[in-house]
């Protein structure tokens, strides 16, 4: 083998250059993590369409009520289950007439037009829908908040010092886990009284657990990636290293479990409402609409069929949005 | 080109993994070694021999199981307050393995490159630690412009290049290389391994080379030690090493190398081990080579070849050149 080498003289070789110091400029801007998810979520029409759809139900929450003349509980019975009459709409469904075809307006000699319509104690229909979607929200993304602020801390914590801290968190969590939710939630709403506060509190107690885990997978995965490495040799503190390291690679998928999370909390509280343990009236949330329209489902299908569509929405709309997301957000599936 | 002082003196390091109902992983099992201020020491050996792990050990990014670690004099594998164990990181750099993944896809080229400055001298002011970055980036054949841009924006020998930078923004005296060029195509790993001459020049760098690239590591090692299921088993000048191979796994090794001529390739006769590498979690009794060593003896599987120095400078764990035992076997 050594013959060989003389044979290919060392001097015959030139020393391979460097690539020009000046390469081609950079064709746009810096391209950060988030412009590029934009730009992914942007080309995926269901997830556009979510957003589009949750952003005009959210402002018809806020407006809704206020464009209508109507109060969300003034009850007068003169006006009681008026079918919906939008002027204008009336070849849609909105002419104001009943199940039989008579036109109640004229009937009852009502002016104003109610777009919704009018439940049992004639409250506006219209005011009451977006005033429920308000709460429903409200409900479902303050639960969700909650829940990933309890997740990111307890998942954080399990995932970054693992061994037997992880260990004994997680058991904590396998016991949690085989606790079936709907029995926690029913009990927590027996033993507080059923409203807002209980409502969340109820949904947060067993929720949180499924961003806990989450968070835990990205950082068990995350803590052994070279730059964390790299970080512990330049000396890093623990501190930084979870800050700037860790936080902001487990990023997307928090934000991915929280825009699964919601529509699970709002599904969640109209099922409660829906079997009685949810709002009491004057509040309404979705569901609490949702049982009052089921209740005279074959004569005014109306009132039932506003929220439905509404809530449908809703979460059809977030499942989207976060289907996109998760496209959108994981790197590997980058161009 | 090296002097004669130690940089750096690995003593019977070892670590093992525990994985589980008793069982225990023996990544590094007793390894010894000297490193010399300003030479290459090349670490080769196949994968899963234990090297990145021997690496990641000196550097303190694993706790060793059991040894010592000798940097300039002072046992660091000690556990340290808070303080020293910075100190020493000024000192000991590592550049990894996958350009990528090593970088933080959220952090701009500066941040990464800075992050060691801040940590290291948080007295200075925004614009001196631009200079520096800056800097760095220019010693590394890259521009201010690259600054600002994300990891993902590079190619695969830039983003190594980056690596590099951060490495050498703390002033380090001793950088860890694992396997830095192994993810790179090979003009590119050309660039990169000159780079990193010019640099071991220009800043008076100690490198411990960890690679499974022969021809590379040759160019650009002075010595070179074989590594082979967390047990060293030869060591020696590169030259020496390629011109005169002890070990039989190192025969095989380099006889693995193919020959640029196609006449010589086709016709040369070459070592093929048989049999797959044991499991280090239960390693053959003896020499740890002997199930697949074309020259295995009874001896082999008896007792573990000691580390000797068979001729100047040049040390191999074998049976085969163990004066005591062929004066026995002799007798």
């Amino acid at each position: 083998m050594s013959s060989l080498k003389q044979e290919v003289e060392d001097d015959l070789f030139v020393r391979a250059p460097l690539e020009e110091k000046v390469l081609e400029d950079f064709a746009e801007e810096p391209v950060t993590f988030w412009n590029e998810a934009w730009r992914r979520l942007k080309k995926n029409r269901g997830s556009l369409l979510g957003l589009i759809t949750i952003i005009f139900l959210s402002l018809m929450a806020l407006f809704g009520p206020v464009i209508s003349n109507h109060s969300f509980d003034d009850q007068d019975l003169a006006l009681s289950n008026l079918p919906p009459k939008i002027e204008g709409l009336g070849w849609l469904g909105f002419d104001g007439r009943d199940v039989n075809g008579k036109d109640q307006y004229e009937a009852r000699e009502v002016t104003s037009n109610f777009w919704f319509g009018t439940d049992e104690f004639g409250r506006d229909l219209w005011t009451r829908v977006w005033k429920a979607t308000q709460i429903s929200l409200f409900i479902a993304i303050v639960a969700a908040v909650l829940d990933l602020i309890i997740g990111v801390v307890y998942g954080g914590i399990s995932g970054f010092f693992g061994g037997r801290v992880d260990g004994f968190l997680q058991r904590i969590i396998e016991v949690l886990i085989g606790i079936p939710n709907l029995i926690v939630i029913i009990l927590f709403i027996l033993i507080l009284e059923p409203g807002i506060t209980s409502i969340i509190l109820a949904m947060v107690i067993t929720g949180w657990v499924g961003m806990a885990r989450v968070v835990r997978g990205q950082i068990l995965q995350l803590k052994g990636q070279e730059y964390v490495l790299a970080a512990r040799t330049l000396g890093t503190s623990n501190v930084k290293i979870i800050w700037k390291h860790l936080l902001p690679n487990v990023m997307g998928a928090i934000i991915i479990t929280l825009m699964f999370t919601i529509p699970t909390a709002i599904f969640f509280e109209a099922f409660l409402s829906f079997i009685g343990l949810g709002l009491q009236p004057p509040l309404a949330s979705l569901g609490v609409l949702i049982e009052d329209g089921y209740k005279s489902m074959r004569f005014f299908s109306f009132k039932l069929l506003f929220p439905a569509i509404v809530i449908s929405a809703v979460m059809i709309s977030f499942n989207l949005l976060g289907d996109g997301l998760r496209d959108a957000l994981d790197p590997k599936m980058r161009k | 080109m090296r002097g004669k002082e130690k940089i750096i003196e690995i003593k019977h390091l070892t670590k093992y993994f525990d994985v589980g109902n008793g069982k225990v992983l023996k990544a590094v099992d007793d390894v010894s070694f000297d490193i010399f201020k300003g030479e290459t020491l090349g670490l080769v050996g196949e994968s899963g021999c234990g090297k990145s792990t021997a690496g990641r050990t000196i550097i303190q990014l694993y706790q060793a199981t059991s040894g010592q670690v000798i940097y300039d004099g002072e046992d660091i594998s000690q556990k340290k307050s808070a303080k020293e164990s910075k100190k020493l990181k000024k000192k000991m750099q590592m550049i990894y393995q996958d350009p990528y993944s090593s970088l933080n896809p959220r952090m701009t080229v500066h941040e990464s490159i800075a992050e060691g400055i801040n940590n290291h001298e948080e007295q200075l002011s925004q614009r001196e630690i631009e200079s520096r970055v800056y800097g760095l980036l220019e010693s590394v054949g890259l521009t201010k412009k690259h600054a600002n841009r994300y990891p993902h924006e590079f190619s695969g020998g830039q983003q190594q290049r980056i690596g590099i930078a951060r490495a050498l923004a703390v002033e380090p005296e001793f950088i860890i290389a694992d396997e830095p060029i192994a993810a790179l195509d090979v003009s590119i790993q050309a660039q990169i391994v000159n780079l990193m001459q010019d640099l071991q020049l220009e800043k008076n760098l100690t490198y411990l080379f960890i690679a499974h690239d022969l021809s590379m590591v040759k160019y650009i090692s002075d010595r070179i030690m074989v590594m082979y299921l967390g047990s060293m088993i030869e060591l020696a000048a590169s030259e020496i090493l390629y011109d005169e191979p002890l070990h039989p796994y190192t025969q095989a090794l380099l006889s693995a190398i193919p020959i640029p001529d196609p006449r010589m390739e086709r016709t040369r006769e070459r070592i093929i081990l048989k049999g797959d590498v044991p499991s280090p979690i239960n390693p053959p009794s003896g020499c740890r080579f002997r199930t697949r060593c074309p020259k295995a003896m009874q001896v082999c599987s008896e007792a573990v070849p000691r580390w000797q120095e068979v001729s100047e400078n040049h040390f191999v764990a074998c049976h085969l050149y163990d004066l005591e035992y062929i004066s026995l076997v002799v007798d």
